[in-house]
C-alpha cells in the first residue's frame, strides 16, 4: 500500500505560506487524481474483502445452484433450474419455509408488542430507569446457544426437575414433555420464549430512543385539545410518531426470524427433528450433512434470498419504506 | 396506570427476565444431585466452587482452549472490522470521486443479501483456501460487513466538516486528517460499534460451527453446543461452562452500558 501513497501534501509544490489574507485551498486535495487515489486507499481494502468474501460466494452459489454438485464444489454436470425445482418439490425444504412462516407469525408481533410495552413503561417512570433498562437489555449478552441450553436443560426440561414442570406441579398440573413430539406443538413455546427473552431488550432500546425524540409539545397540544392521556394519546400521537422505527423494527425482526438457526439447531437435537426445522437448518444439513449436496443447498439459499428480498419489497410498498423517516 | 402499577409491572418483568440468569448460577454451583433432585431447591445445599476447577480439568471438551479461541476471534474480529469498515465508511462519505456512487451501490447491494444465506458458498470458498479449522477462517471472512461500513458512512456524513477543513488548511491530507482529527473526535461512536461487534463476534454460532471442525478450533459457543448432545458430561459442568462463557459479556455490559445502549440506538435509528 505504501507505494500508492505519495502523500498529496508532499507531492504538490510549496504553498504560498506568506500570502496570509488569501484563504488557502487545502493543499493537494483539489486534483481528481489525488482524490481517486485517496478514495481507493480508504475503500480499497474493504472492497477487496467484499469481493472475495461476499461477491465471489454469491456468484459461486449461483453457479453451483445450476449444477449437480453432490460431494464436489467443481461440478461438471449442468442441470439448469433442476435444483430449484427439486428444492421447491422437496418436502423438507418446503416444510422449513412453512415452519419459518409460523415462527415469524408468532415471534414478530409478540416481540414488537412486548418490546414496545417495555419501552413505554421504562420511558414513563422517573426512578430506576437505568436499572430496568439494563435488566431487560442484559439477555442480549447471552448467545442463542446459552439460551437454548438453559431453556432445554433447565427451564423446559421434560423431567420433573425442569423449572416449568416444577412450577406446574405446585398447581397440581402434570409434567409436560416439552420437546418430545410435535403434538401438541409445545416446542414452539420453548423456542419462541427463548428468542423473546434474548431479543426484546434490543428492540426496546430502539423504541426508547425513538420515544425520546417525540416532541413534548405534541402531547401538550393534544392535552389542550382534550385528548385523554393513555390510549388516545398513544394511538394518535405516540404510534404515528414511532412509524419509522416500527417499520425498521418489523423488518429487522423478519430478517432475524428468517435467519434463525442457533436455537432450532440446539433445542431440537441438531435439527434432526424434521418438525420445527427452519430453512437455514435445512440448508445446513443439505450442505454439510451426509450428502454434501452443494447444488441443492445453493439453490435453496438463493430461493431464500429471493424470498427475503420479496418480503422487504412488499413491506416497503405497504408500510412506506423510509417515507416516515425524518432524515 | 398509576405509579405503583407501573413499578409492579416492571418488577414482575424483571423477575421473569432474570430467571434464566438465576438458573445458570444456581446450576453452575450445584451438584448434579441438587439439580435433578426430588424436590425443587431454590439454592444449592452447598455452593460447589470446585465446579470451576472441574470444568477446566475435564479432558473431554477443551473448554480453556475454546475460551482462548473465542477471545482471539472476538478481539481480532472487532479490531479488524473497525479498521476496515471505518476507513471504507469515511471514503464513501467524504472523498468526492467520480465512481464513488457505484461503490456505494455495491456495498448497499450486499445489505440485501443476508449473510447467513451465503454460508454454503462461503464455506466452500474458505475450505478451498485451506482455512477450515483455523483462526483465519473464523475471523477474516467476517470482517467485511457492508452494514458496519454503511453505519460508519452515515456517521461520517454527520461529522462536522469544519474540523476536517481546518486540519487540511494546516496541510494534512485525507489520511492525516482522518487519523489525527476524525478518529480522535469519534471515539464514542467507535466504542459503541466495537462493543456491538465484540458481542456479535463472541456469540456467533453458525459460522464457527461450520468452520470449527477440529476440537482445537472450537469457540465457546460450539463447545457449549457440543455439551447438549454429549452423553458423558455432567449437568453442573454444562452450566458452569455457560456461566463462564457469559461472564466476559456481562462485565462488558456493566462497564460499557452507556455506549452499548447508545450504539444500539444509533444502529436502529440511523441505519
Amino acid at each position: 500500500m505504501a507505494t500508492t501513497t505519495p502523500t498529496p501534501s508532499a507531492a504538490k509544490g510549496p504553498a504560498p505560506r506568506g500570502a496570509a489574507p488569501v484563504r488557502r485551498r487545502p493543499r493537494g486535495l483539489g486534483g481528481s487524481r489525488g482524490r481517486a487515489l485517496n478514495f481507493w486507499l480508504f475503500t480499497g481494502p474493504f472492497l477487496i474483502g467484499l469481493i472475495v468474501f461476499v461477491y465471489v460466494p454469491i456468484g459461486w452459489s449461483l453457479w453451483l445452484s445450476l449444477h449437480n454438485a453432490q460431494g464436489t464444489v467443481t461440478p461438471t454436470e449442468f442441470v439448469g433450474l433442476g435444483n430449484y425445482a427439486d428444492m421447491l418439490g422437496d418436502g423438507d425444504f418446503v416444510d422449513s419455509l412453512v415452519n419459518f412462516t409460523i415462527f415469524a407469525a408468532i415471534i414478530v408481533p409478540i416481540t414488537y408488542a412486548l418490546s414496545l410495552t417495555l419501552a413505554l413503561l421504562v420511558h414513563r417512570i422517573r426512578f430506576m430507569k437505568a436499572f430496568f433498562r439494563s435488566v431487560f437489555f442484559l439477555p442480549t449478552a447471552c448467545s442463542f446457544v446459552v439460551a437454548s441450553l438453559v431453556w432445554k436443560m433447565s427451564l423446559f426440561n421434560g423431567l420433573r426437575y425442569g423449572m416449568m414442570n416444577t412450577v406446574l406441579g405446585w398447581f397440581g398440573i402434570d409434567s409436560i414433555a416439552w420437546l418430545a413430539s410435535p403434538h401438541p406443538p409445545w416446542y414452539w413455546l420453548v423456542i419462541c420464549s427463548a428468542r423473546l427473552w434474548l431479543q426484546c431488550g434490543f428492540y426496546m432500546i430502539l423504541f426508547l430512543a425513538a420515544l425520546q425524540n417525540i416532541p413534548r409539545e405534541l402531547y401538550e397540544a393534544a392535552a389542550v385539545d382534550g385528548a385523554k392521556p393513555g390510549w388516545q394519546t398513544f394511538r394518535h400521537i405516540t404510534l404515528p410518531q414511532l412509524r419509522a422505527t416500527s417499520v425498521a423494527v418489523v423488518l429487522l425482526l423478519l430478517i432475524a426470524a428468517y435467519q434463525a438457526f442457533d436455537e432450532f439447531y440446539n433445542i431440537l437435537d441438531e435439527g434432526r427433528a424434521t418438525w420445527g426445522r427452519p430453512p437455514l437448518v435445512d440448508l445446513y444439513l443439505q450442505a454439510l450433512g451426509a450428502n454434501q449436496d452443494y447444488g441443492h443447498a445453493s439453490a435453496g439459499a438463493l430461493i431464500l434470498a429471493l424470498l427475503i428480498a420479496l418480503v422487504t419489497l412488499v413491506q416497503g410498498r405497504f408500510l412506506g419504506f423510509g417515507r416516515g423517516d425524518e432524515k | 396506570m398509576g405509579n405503583t402499577g407501573l413499578y409492579l409491572a416492571l418488577g414482575v418483568a424483571t423477575v421473569l427476565f432474570l430467571v434464566p440468569f438465576y438458573l445458570i448460577v444456581r446450576n453452575a454451583l450445584s451438584t448434579d444431585a441438587d439439580i435433578t433432585g426430588e424436590s425443587w431447591r431454590f439454592f444449592p445445599t452447598d455452593l460447589q466452587w470446585g465446579n470451576v476447577k472441574e470444568l477446566f480439568d475435564d479432558p473431554s471438551v477443551p473448554f480453556a482452549k475454546a475460551l482462548w479461541n473465542s477471545t482471539v476471534v472476538a478481539v481480532l474480529h472487532t479490531l479488524g472490522t473497525l479498521l476496515v469498515c471505518s476507513l471504507a465508511g469515511y471514503g464513501l462519505a467524504r472523498i468526492p470521486y467520480a465512481h464513488a456512487n457505484k461503490v456505494l451501490y455495491a456495498v448497499l447491494f450486499t445489505l440485501m443479501v443476508p449473510a447467513a444465506v451465503t454460508f454454503v458458498p462461503s464455506y466452500v470458498l474458505v475450505s478451498s483456501l485451506g482455512w477450515v479449522s483455523s483462526l483465519r477462517g473464523l475471523i477474516i471472512p467476517g470482517l467485511f460487513s457492508g452494514f458496519t461500513a454503511f453505519l460508519f458512512r452515515q456517521y461520517f456524513l454527520g461529522f462536522p466538516k469544519e474540523l476536517e477543513e481546518a486540519a487540511r488548511v494546516d496541510g494534512l491530507g485525507y489520511w492525516g486528517a482522518y487519523w489525527r482529527i476524525v478518529v480522535p473526535n469519534s471515539l464514542n461512536f467507535f466504542a459503541a460499534i466495537s462493543v456491538i461487534t465484540f458481542i456479535s463476534g463472541w456469540n456467533a454460532f453458525l459460522w464457527p460451527l461450520v468452520i470449527g471442525q477440529d476440537q482445537s478450533s472450537w469457540t465457546v459457543q460450539v463447545a457449549l453446543s457440543s455439551y447438549m448432545t454429549a452423553q458423558t458430561i455432567n449437568i453442573h459442568l454444562i452450566f458452569m461452562a455457560t456461566a463462564v462463557s457469559i461472564l466476559p459479556l456481562v462485565l462488558v455490559f456493566v462497564f460499557l452500558q452507556r455506549w452499548l445502549v447508545q450504539g444500539v440506538a444509533q444502529t436502529g435509528i440511523k441505519g
